[in-house]
């Protein structure tokens, strides 16, 4: 039996809410936390950035794991905040964790998917038998355009899992659903991304999620009845509330790790760290349905069942009590700290 | 080992002097020397000269060869020695002279200590690769924080206040206000001290010495050959020196500068003197905590007792053992490598009463020169 | 200098100092020669624990205020460190863990560094 064998998560402790950045751009704060269902989000500190986040996410998965990291075969971080555009962030972590030299290792970018990307590579190479473990990261300091809407929900964060044999949770099963959709896009050496407004719904989000979700279900025997926790990716806190209504799920089913509303959208880190807070409840037997999704655009299906072993698993701090540990920053604060202003 | 006098000493003014180029403040302090000894130069066997980084604040390395050669003693190709240890290199160079005529080697030399910090953007700055610049330096320790962090821990532990520090400032910019050669000659205030900004949580801006230009020299002789130039010799009954850990975290205490207690100990042993014999004294006050510890490290008072001498008026001119009547770094301005020889002028004036509105009645005195945190110290004690 | 930085890479990722077989004494940062017994030591590389006291520490004010700490680690070794928390929670005797951050760049063309900074434990 393989899968996530451990994970771990960070979020930086600083917080801004909508009412904060409403008042600098002069929009309705009311509105806008009505139409995202996000109050506020995490800001990185100044000296934080995905791989910073990537590595706190990944000592404590390996921490709580109770394995040599030199026994970790493959590195894979997925982001689009890599602090160098060309030398990659999986090598600071994989030095920063003890890794040694013996390591598979590569950077990914698929937008908010990459670290699921990085999963399913991981688990295909334990699956094969040529690493004993694999460690898959997600994580984000996400950049946004100021007075874009996106600037309401564009946070940081991310989470890391640990793929190998006798898991916490077993990937039982595992699909993508790819086109070449340009919902959401950064050309290189433009500082904010653009989007395509309402067409990053329907045609991106939706239909690659659903179809994801079904394409698992179809050619893996699955029924929504199958599966007692649901996490989509977040980009606010609508979008994945419809999904699950769309796929036959409740509320109740995704609201454990519905983390968007509190600390908005880590990209990369988003799926993750609510598949993370889902585990930190989960019980063994339960089974949970984890689609991301990536603009440009695909979604990563998983279906993964909690087993026994996660009883003796070490889940404090939990992610919901990382998540009320903070400290918040006005606007000004906000772009310094997002170096968009500098000395 | 022969006796070794001071037969001649000459400053610059200290300070930012915009108008002085590096040979220029040499050479005024050279020949003031020269005057003060009533000699022409050529008598002059060997060059010893204190300079933390010419290589930095001037991009000019081969110190001593430009000093000699603009002194006109490359004319007789004397061998011309650069040392340094940070901001104790002058005191460096007045040991290795002491040493070079103690022993027979040489019977005159010039000890000069000269640095030109202007001509660059930030002296505290190359002052402060006088740390350990990988791991102190590389997470933001610059010379002033590890200082305050010696600071907060004194005040933590032994109950020092911010006020006691202020004292040893104000007691400087009183007696620098005597010296003519003080960069600063303005007397303030404690609440002076206490209202100026923060440079490193406790300190604050007035509790810090300035980075400044200046030059001394200082000529030493055999006692045969002294008593011949001068009939005022002061001879420097010791002349020692130690070092510490670099690093403040390699030390297992951060408030006793065991470089200062050695070198210290040493000295009053050969000069054959206690703490209290002591009757003037010219400490390195880069930092205001940096005189309250000498204090204690120097054994004026017990270790966590230092800040009861500022107090009580103890270091004061006119009290038991004044310390710093000229001013001391902080109002003569610290001009790195030059401090250390400045603070044998200093002595030497006071022991032989040619030290003006400024004057202490003292036969033995001692300098103290320290290297960044306390990794160099030199203890000279000097007498009549 | 980017081999310079590259050689401290491993004991600033992490707190990774050196441990003298003969005497027992940690040092941090490593060291080639153990102070204590010199020719007759025996050091080697090891990780050391993530937790401490804060010893002493200042507030650096010259620009952005930053906070440098003297902090004991729970095996006795001494790390000068930054730590990243508001002044006003610093306090003397302090526990602390550590964390992954950046400690600046050569340039906004250079090499970024790593290291390890602290945090309150709470």
């Amino acid at each position: 039996m393989m899968g996530i064998v451990s994970y771990g998560s960070y979020i930086p402790k600083f917080r801004i809410k909508v009412e904060e950045i409403a008042r600098v751009w002069g929009e309705d704060a009311k509105k806008i936390k009505g139409g995202l269902g996000v109050y506020e989000k995490s800001v990185p500190d100044v000296d934080e950035d995905a791989a910073t986040i990537a590595v706190e996410a990944a000592r404590e998965a390996i921490k709580r794991a109770k394995i040599n990291p030199e026994d970790i075969g493959a590195v894979f971080v997925g982001s689009e905040s890599h602090p160098y555009a060309v030398k990659p962030t999986a090598t600071i972590v994989g030095e920063a964790l003890g890794v040694g030299n013996d390591y598979y290792a590569a950077d990914l970018e698929f937008a908010c998917k990459a670290g699921t990307a990085g999963m399913q590579i991981c688990y295909s190479m334990v699956k094969s038998g040529i690493i004993r473990y694999g460690l898959a990261i997600g994580a984000d300091t996400s950049q946004a355009r100021p007075g874009d809407a996106l600037e309401y929900a564009a946070a940081a964060g991310g989470a890391a899992f640990l793929i190998g044999k006798d898991p916490i949770a077993e990937i039982e099963a595992t699909y993508s659903f790819t086109s070449d959709t340009p919902d959401f896009w950064r050309r290189d050496l433009q500082p904010y991304p653009s989007h395509g407004g309402r067409f990053t719904g329907q045609p991106a989000y939706f239909r690659h999620i659903i179809s994801a979700a079904r394409g698992l279900m179809e050619k893996y025997g699955y029924k929504t009845e199958d599966f007692d926790y649901a996490v989509f990716h977040m980009p606010n806190a609508k979008f994945p509330v419809r999904a699950a209504r769309m796929l036959g799920f409740s509320e109740e089913h995704i609201s454990q790790g519905l983390v968007v509303r509190a600390i908005g959208n880590a990209y990369s880190g988003s799926s993750l760290l609510g598949l993370a807070a889902t585990l930190d409840i989960a019980e063994p037997d339960e089974r949970i349905l984890l689609v991301s999704f990536g603009s440009g655009a695909g979604s990563d299906a998983f279906a993964l069942r909690v087993t026994d072993r996660i009883k003796e698993f070490e889940r404090e701090p939990k992610v919901w009590e990382k998540i009320e540990r903070k400290v918040y920053v006005d606007y000004a604060i906000y772009l310094k700290h997002r170096r968009k202003i500098r000395a | 080992m022969r006796r070794v006098a001071v037969v001649g000493v000459g400053q610059s003014k200290f300070g930012e002097l915009w108008d002085k180029g590096f040979r220029d403040i040499v050479l005024e302090a050279g020949r003031e020397a020269l005057e003060d000894a009533d000699l022409e130069g050529k008598e002059i066997e060997a060059i010893f000269v204190g300079n933390m980084s010419g290589g930095r604040y001037l991009g000019q390395e081969h110190i001593a060869a430009l000093i000699a050669d603009y002194a006109g003693l490359a004319e007789f190709g004397i061998p011309a020695t650069r040392v340094e240890a940070a901001d104790a290199s002058g005191g460096l160079a007045v040991r290795q002279a002491y040493m070079a005529v103690a022993s027979g080697m040489h019977d005159i030399v010039i000890a000069a200590g000269a640095e030109k910090v202007t001509d660059v953007g930030d002296p505290m700055e190359i002052l402060s690769a006088s740390v350990d610049i990988e791991w102190e330096r590389f997470v933001g320790g610059n010379l002033p924080a590890l200082y305050a962090i010696i600071a907060r821990l004194h005040m933590e532990t032994f109950g020092t206040t911010e006020e006691d520090l202020a004292l040893i400032s104000v007691k400087n910019h009183r007696n620098g206000a005597l010296n003519p050669k003080a960069q600063f000659q303005r007397v303030i205030r404690v609440e002076d001290v206490l209202n100026s900004p923060y440079v490193a949580e406790p300190l604050k801006l007035l509790d810090c010495a300035s980075v400044s230009d200046g030059a001394a020299a200082v000529i030493l002789a055999s006692e045969d050959v002294a008593r011949e130039i001068t009939d005022t010799p002061v001879f420097i009954e010791a002349c020692t020196q130690a070092s510490d850990y670099l690093a403040l975290q390699s030390r297992k205490d951060i408030l006793t500068m065991n470089s200062v207690v050695k070198a210290a100990r040493e000295s009053y042993k050969i000069a054959g003197v206690e703490p209290k014999d002591i009757q003037v004294a010219e400490i390195h006050d880069s930092f205001t905590i940096a005189e309250v510890l000498a204090y204690e490290d120097l054994g004026f008072a017990e270790k966590g007792e230092g800040a009861e001498l500022i107090r009580e008026g103890v270091t004061e001119i006119g009290g038991k053992i004044p310390v710093n009547p000229s001013g001391g770094l902080k109002a003569c301005g610290h001009a790195v490598g030059a401090t250390g020889v400045r603070q044998i002028v200093e002595l030497t004036l006071q022991l032989r009463g040619e030290a003006g509105k400024r004057q202490v009645e003292a036969e033995k005195g001692l300098a103290l020169n320290i290297g960044g945190t306390g990794a160099t110290a030199v203890v000279s004690v000097l007498g009549r | 200098m980017v081999p310079r930085s590259w050689r401290k890479i491993k004991y600033r990722y992490d707190l990774r100092g050196s441990y003298c077989e003969n005497c027992g004494n940690y040092h941090y940062p490593p060291r080639n020669f153990c102070p204590t017994c010199r020719r007759r030591g025996k050091v080697i590389e090891t990780l050391f624990p993530e937790e401490g006291r804060v010893v002493s520490y200042t507030v650096v004010r010259e620009k952005e205020p930053y906070i440098v700490a003297l902090i004991e680690l729970d095996n006795g070794a001494r790390v000068l460190s930054q730590v990243c928390c508001d002044p006003s929670e610093m306090k003397i005797g302090m526990r602390v863990r550590k964390a992954f951050r950046r400690y600046g760049e050569d340039n906004e063309d250079g090499i970024i560094h790593y290291g390890t900074k602290f945090v309150p434990v709470n």
